[in-house]
């Protein structure tokens, strides 16, 4: 029988080598006369055990990692074809990992476990029973179940999801143009953030099913999903998926028999991060450039081409098919507060174990970082971590027993975003972080408000000003109130978030500005900018 | 297997390619892409034909491929590089990186190397956030990019591999 070898098919595993390590694994085979089963499976998201390799024995799977392609040559000496825990690689049955048994993987269960383009797989592992259930059901009835799951956008604004699906499924329609649609944004611009990633490429059947649940719920018989042009594996692997899935009847005009319609497209962006923002996607979608819309009117009641639409985050929408499978007390039981279920936590940066972590709402930041991430990769102090993307605040060490959960985050200022932790040591330079924060907001910017087109570039002018030592009391002053122009003036997010990290810096690195990391050329360049700033 | 083989567009191409995915809504993301995706970049030849085709101005068009960081107007090296300037890769020595690779290619950001082999872009974030610093050259993204390691890719890149079965 042909011993059975998963290497992930995963953007990570991929970057770090796992098609070389795949070639070379079927050369010794083939070199050996040893009959082998290659699946490329998706990834478990322990990424510094990418590649992951995984033989199925009679014990379970037992895995290996990081496997670089080098070592393959010795992995098979010692006995990979066996399954043999002889190789110092080797990390034993995989799910018995620390990392990974500790989770709460209810969003995630399939992941890496299977092939991800596998229909037959997804169905063994519960796939589309929540889908089957959703047919049964009245939309509203769908809707009530969502509810009752507390699920909130997993994108970052946290707003429930179940009471945005009313919205939708309650909007009334303009005669003969009855269409609404389902939009799902994965536009996962955020650094330090790669769950949406992970779903599209590991379990991609997972997205389609919420998808037509939501469609199920809402009326719709359109969705797209805005996926990031970052992203060329998803796309390919999710288009496939979408395919397939179309064949064997889960989407299409006629799903399951039941006579419900649902089509799913792809579009892809094209760079611009404000495009992950509801409204400048929907305007993007239209074929526009990604301007942000004022809201009211909510895209919910005149969202894509002025029809009623509900746009999702990816990790949204592929929570809903375990609470329609299993029930919304089943969600719910996990969480704290109003934060209920589980939370894709994405460990990213200077992490010693970086990867996707999967838990109930409520564990410290420090737990986090500390029992899963295992510190820094470089060893040194952690000093600053922003959580939530580039529009996050950075949390000093005094902030990193805050419960991960939406209230608490926001009491302190900060936000828990889409998940992302990204961890930095103590060679960080805080002062140049804030700078990047008003960098990139200039760059990204869609220039339809002031505050954010004009506020970032003048924050970006004004912390080197203060770097330069010019008038440093004046011009921080300065920068207090530029940021509290953009929070308080801006459109949307971007520039109304901007702001977060700078404020973070500002009130817990405020010795990072006092540093003369550039000392000024001219003694009184400084005196003509204060004066200049006054005209 | 680096980079990708792009096509000199022609107005028959263009028009082939507008006339494929003019009918779905919002088309003119999907034809952008794929006029890049083909010819390397949207030369502004293609404003016009699209302008028309989805009875839009020139100025509307324009203004979308401007918009979007994803589209060139210029035609690119034999290969796309681009580097992540973004948060977690910076943790992990991006700006390093940057400074390095801008320096051993002798070009800034949105610029062609002389001998138009490598076409520099930033880019804020490509979802390998763990193993960073990372850059992507065409569709493939490769992570923990030392400036060594940049040297060998860079070496790759330039030099004609030659397929050995």
């Amino acid at each position: 029988m042909a011993i059975r070898i998963y290497v992930p098919r995963e953007t990570t595993a991929l970057a770090l080598g796992a098609d070389e390590v795949v070639a070379r694994i079927e050369a010794e085979a083939a070199r050996r006369n040893t009959t082998i089963e290659l699946v490329r499976n998706g990834s478990r998201g322990l990424f510094w055990l990418e590649p992951l390799v995984e033989v199925e024995t009679a014990a379970g799977r037992i895995a290996y990692g990081p496997v670089a392609p080098e070592d393959v040559a010795q992995l098979v000496e010692d006995g990979l074809f066996d399954g043999s825990e002889q190789s110092a690689l080797c990390q034993g049955s995989v799910e018995s990992i620390p990392y990974l048994k500790a989770q709460q993987r209810l969003t995630f269960s399939r992941i890496g476990v299977t092939d991800p383009l596998s229909l037959d797989d997804y169905r063994a592992h519960e796939g589309f029973r929540g889908l089957e259930r959703a047919l049964s059901l009245t939309p509203q009835a769908i809707v009530d179940e969502v509810k009752a799951s507390g699920l909130r956008g997993r994108g970052g604004a946290a707003f429930p999801t179940g009471i945005k699906w009313q919205t939708v499924l309650d909007a009334p329609v303009a005669q003969g143009r009855e269409q609404k649609y389902i939009v799902c944004n994965a536009d996962e611009g955020d650094s330090g953030t790669f769950a949406d990633r992970l779903v599209m490429e590991c379990d991609p059947y997972l997205l389609i099913e919420g998808m037509v649940i939501a469609g199920l719920a809402v009326g719709a018989t359109q969705g797209y999903i805005y996926l990031r042009s970052e992203y060329p594996l998803a796309h390919e692997i999710f288009n496939e998926a979408i395919a397939r899935a179309e064949a064997a009847g889960y989407l299409g005009r006629d799903i399951l028999g039941s006579g419900k319609r649902f089509d799913l497209e792809v579009r892809l962006g094209a760079g611009a991060y404000i495009c992950g923002e509801e409204t400048s996607l929907l305007e993007s979608l239209e074929g526009k450039r990604g301007m942000v819309r004022f809201k009211p009117p909510l895209p919910a009641l005149e969202g894509l081409f002025g029809q009623p639409t509900v746009v999702n985050n990816v990790l949204s929408l592929a929570a809903v098919p375990f609470i329609l499978c299993h029930g919304a007390a089943a969600y719910a039981d996990y969480g704290m507060g109003r934060s209920r279920g589980t939370m894709p936590l994405q460990l990213a940066g200077n992490v010693e174990r970086g990867g996707l972590v999967e838990l109930a709402f409520g564990v410290t930041l420090r737990e986090l970082m500390e029992t899963f991430g295992g510190g820094t990769a470089s060893k040194r102090p952690l000093r600053a971590v922003q959580v939530g993307g580039p529009l996050g605040a950075y949390l000093p060490e005094s902030q990193w027993d805050l419960p991960l959960d939406y209230e608490a985050f926001a009491e302190v200022g900060a936000v828990l975003g889409h998940g992302g932790v990204v961890m930095f040591d103590d060679t960080v330079d805080m002062a140049e972080q804030a700078r990047f924060a008003m960098e990139f907001c200039a760059v990204e910017s869609c220039g339809k408000c002031t505050p954010c087109r004009i506020g970032a570039v003048r924050g970006v002018e004004v912390i080197d000003r203060i770097r330069q030592g010019e008038n440093r009391s004046a011009n921080l002053e300065l920068l207090g109130d530029l940021c509290d122009t953009m929070v308080d003036g801006s459109l949307c997010a971007l520039g109304g978030m901007t702001p977060f990290p700078v404020q973070s810096v500002m009130k817990h690195f405020p010795q990072d500005f006092e540093s003369n990391v550039f000392q000024p050329q001219d003694p009184h360049s400084g005196a003509m900018s204060a004066a200049r700033e006054e005209a | 297997m680096l980079n990708r083989q792009f096509f000199p567009w022609t107005p028959q191409l263009l028009q082939e390619l507008i006339d494929a995915l003019k009918h779905k809504p919002g088309a003119l993301l999907p034809i952008l892409h794929a006029i890049q995706d083909r010819c390397g970049y949207v030369p502004h030849e293609a404003v016009p034909l699209i302008a028309d085709s989805l009875q839009l101005t020139r100025a509307e068009v324009h203004g979308v491929i401007s918009f979007y960081h994803h589209f060139r107007t210029t035609p690119p090296g034999r290969h796309v590089l681009q580097v992540c300037r973004a948060e977690a890769c910076q943790a992990r020595g991006a700006r390093e990186l940057e400074q390095h690779v801008k320096q051993t290619l002798g070009v800034d950001y949105h610029q062609t190397t002389a001998d138009q082999e490598i076409s520099l872009e930033p880019v804020y974030c490509l979802g390998t956030c763990t193993c960073g610093p990372s850059v992507r050259i065409g569709d493939r993204i490769i992570g923990r990019v030392t400036p060594e390691r940049f040297d060998q890719l860079v070496a790759e890149m330039t030099t004609q591999v030659l397929e050995v079965s």
